[in-house]
């Protein structure tokens, strides 16, 4: 047994808790990461000699809290005039403690945490970058290598987002019912948009940010084990299991994208799914749909066909068709083209997708998309020009070069034809 | 005579144990099962999902509710169990510590086992582990 491991693994497991209730007594996140860091350091001395406490996460709160307090009484005596309600306030805190560490409070604490890092003046990677890094703790040189930035520039983007929520913007009060709601929702996104930029990863940084989807299911699993009754909750991490059980079937050993349709499914992760599928039922039960819960129950389709053939596209066309009245998006209506391609044929996919251009003329995928659908329909001039647009698009190298391998097959097969499989009608 | 090992532990940790760990764990767990097989001593199994995949009827009242969520809010959670036979509570302890010097934390809890139905005709255990 390797006791620095698991040393740790208590450190990753207690942070968010730890720094959530930190941030509650301190109102400071500064304060609250470095009551943080001082309990672990403390940690490493005791656990090792006086064995692991049995509640590792109150240990780090007690600890980190009282050394924060003491650092502060220190700095009082040094600069002689204290900030008082600064001083009652910690005391007032200090008698509370004992009872608020067992209670709801914590779960708000927590959602406080994250929703703090969703601050709305904050541009979405800014959150996604606070998050990563005061919540589940990864280092500066860990997210810019994520985001494919250099070390200082994350430091600084870091910074600058701890300086856009100033002190004041915090919201301590304990939530309504209502507010409560409002913030997982605007959690939700930001977890959702962090797996987003793990899955958006290919070839070299590939590796890198699988850490990223870990960690928002990680989170995903967290919020729900704190809100277990929000089937938009257990629709969100049904979700990215689903898409996570994926991970290795969707890259090739060059790192290039492997469509869903090419997936070697013996890869993908049993486990993952099982347990995706175990909490869309879940969610299901309550009969309150949400976006979320119709993504997952998309993947879930996917999840269950052994191949393509044995998909239920008819489903998932009615699931899209769901998704686009409970969130309508042109991003939604395309994913939906790609079903009703295969129950209706390519041209009333393209009929679909055709109205969608003005708005999505400089998306890589919408591209995509059509050249594919005008390549069934044998229209491989206007499928060039298309798949030409998409590469120009491309957001990464294996986009491009997915694209390109089309463009390859239209000058190989120049004789157009409806590949075998595709149900035209 | 059947003891149940029940596996407390926090879900947190053991969660967050990097990869390298848990397989390392898993190896040394699996040497200890190893052994019990074959000794003819090892029943059946389980690991179970996160307490997030968890649903509790609680069935005193009428209709009975049905909660999302384990049945106690603890801060170490049951994660899973194996069935051992065992001479007697001194073997059951023995088998324990074997199992926790490969995966130390938590807790195991050993309770005799009155009644252990095989599993019913047609059952089968991959289609129901799937």
């Amino acid at each position: 047994m390797n006791p620095a491991a698991w040393i740790e693994a208590a450190f990753t497991s207690a942070r968010p808790q730890a720094i959530a209730a930190l941030l509650r007594y301190f109102r400071d996140l500064d304060v609250a990461e470095e009551a943080f860091q001082d309990a672990c350091l403390r940690a490493l001395k005791s656990w090792p000699q006086n064995g692991a406490p049995r509640d590792p996460t109150a240990w780090i709160i007690f600890v980190g809290r009282n050394a924060a307090i003491d650092a502060i009484r220190r700095r009082r005596k040094l600069e002689q005039l204290p900030p008082e309600e600064t001083l009652s306030d910690l005391e007032d805190a200090e008698s509370k403690l004992a009872e608020q560490l067992d209670s709801a409070d914590y779960r708000d604490d927590l959602l406080r945490l994250l929703f703090v890092c969703c601050h709305p003046e904050l541009p979405a990677p800014q959150q996604i970058a606070l998050a990563l890094r005061v919540v589940s703790g990864l280092s500066v040189r860990q997210i810019a290598r994520a985001f494919l930035v250099s070390e200082a520039a994350m430091e600084q983007r870091i910074t600058r987002a701890k300086n856009r929520i100033g002190a004041g913007t915090v919201p301590f009060d304990t939530p309504s019912p209502a507010e409560r709601t409002q913030r997982l929702g605007v959690v939700a996104t930001m977890i959702y948009l962090l797996f987003n930029e793990g899955y958006s990863g290919t070839g070299e940084s590939a590796g890198l940010r699988t850490q990223l989807c870990e960690e928002a299911i990680r989170l995903g699993r967290l919020l729900l084990r704190l809100f277990p009754s929000e089937p938009e909750m257990m629709g969100l991490t049904a979700l990215l299991l689903l898409q996570h059980a994926r991970a290795k079937a969707r890259l090739d050993a060059q790192g290039e994208i492997v469509l869903l349709e090419e997936q070697d499914r013996g890869l993908w992760d049993g486990t993952l799914i099982a347990e995706g599928l175990a909490l869309i039922d879940k969610a299901v039960r309550h009969r309150r749909p949400g976006p979320y819960q119709v993504q997952a129950a998309i993947a879930a389709l996917h999840s269950r066909a052994a191949g393509s053939r044995d998909t239920d596209w008819a489903e998932i066309d009615l699931l899209y068709a769901t998704l686009e009245r409970l969130q309508p998006s042109p991003v939604v209506t395309l994913n939906r083209s790609v079903a009703v391609a295969k129950t209706e044929g390519p041209g009333a996919a393209l009929a679909l997708i055709e109205p969608l251009e003005p708005r999505l003329s400089e998306y890589f995928h919408f591209h995509g998309a059509r050249g594919a659908y005008l390549h069934q329909l044998g229209r491989d001039e206007e499928a060039r020009e298309a798949f030409q647009r998409a590469v120009a698009l491309a957001g990464s190298a294996a986009e491009a070069a997915h694209i390109r391998l089309h463009l390859d097959g239209l000058v190989k097969d120049r004789v157009p034809s409806t590949p075998a499989g595709e149900s035209a009608k | 005579m059947l003891y149940a090992i029940l596996c407390y532990n926090s879900e947190d940790l053991v969660y967050s144990w990097p990869k390298e760990h848990e397989d390392a764990t898993m190896g040394r767990l699996s040497m200890v099962q190893q052994k019990l097989a074959t000794a003819g001593r090892l029943g059946p199994v389980a690991r179970l999902m996160p307490t997030t995949t968890a649903t509790t009827l609680r069935k005193d009242s009428e209709p009975a509710l049905v909660i999302d969520g384990p049945f106690a809010e603890t801060k170490e959670q049951l994660l899973g169990f194996y069935v051992v036979e065992c001479t007697g509570l001194e073997q059951a302890l023995e088998t324990a510590r074997e199992l926790g010097n490969a995966n130390p934390g938590g807790a195991y809890e050993i309770r005799p086992i009155a009644l252990l139905n095989p599993a019913g005709p047609g059952f089968n255990s991959w289609s129901a582990q799937r």
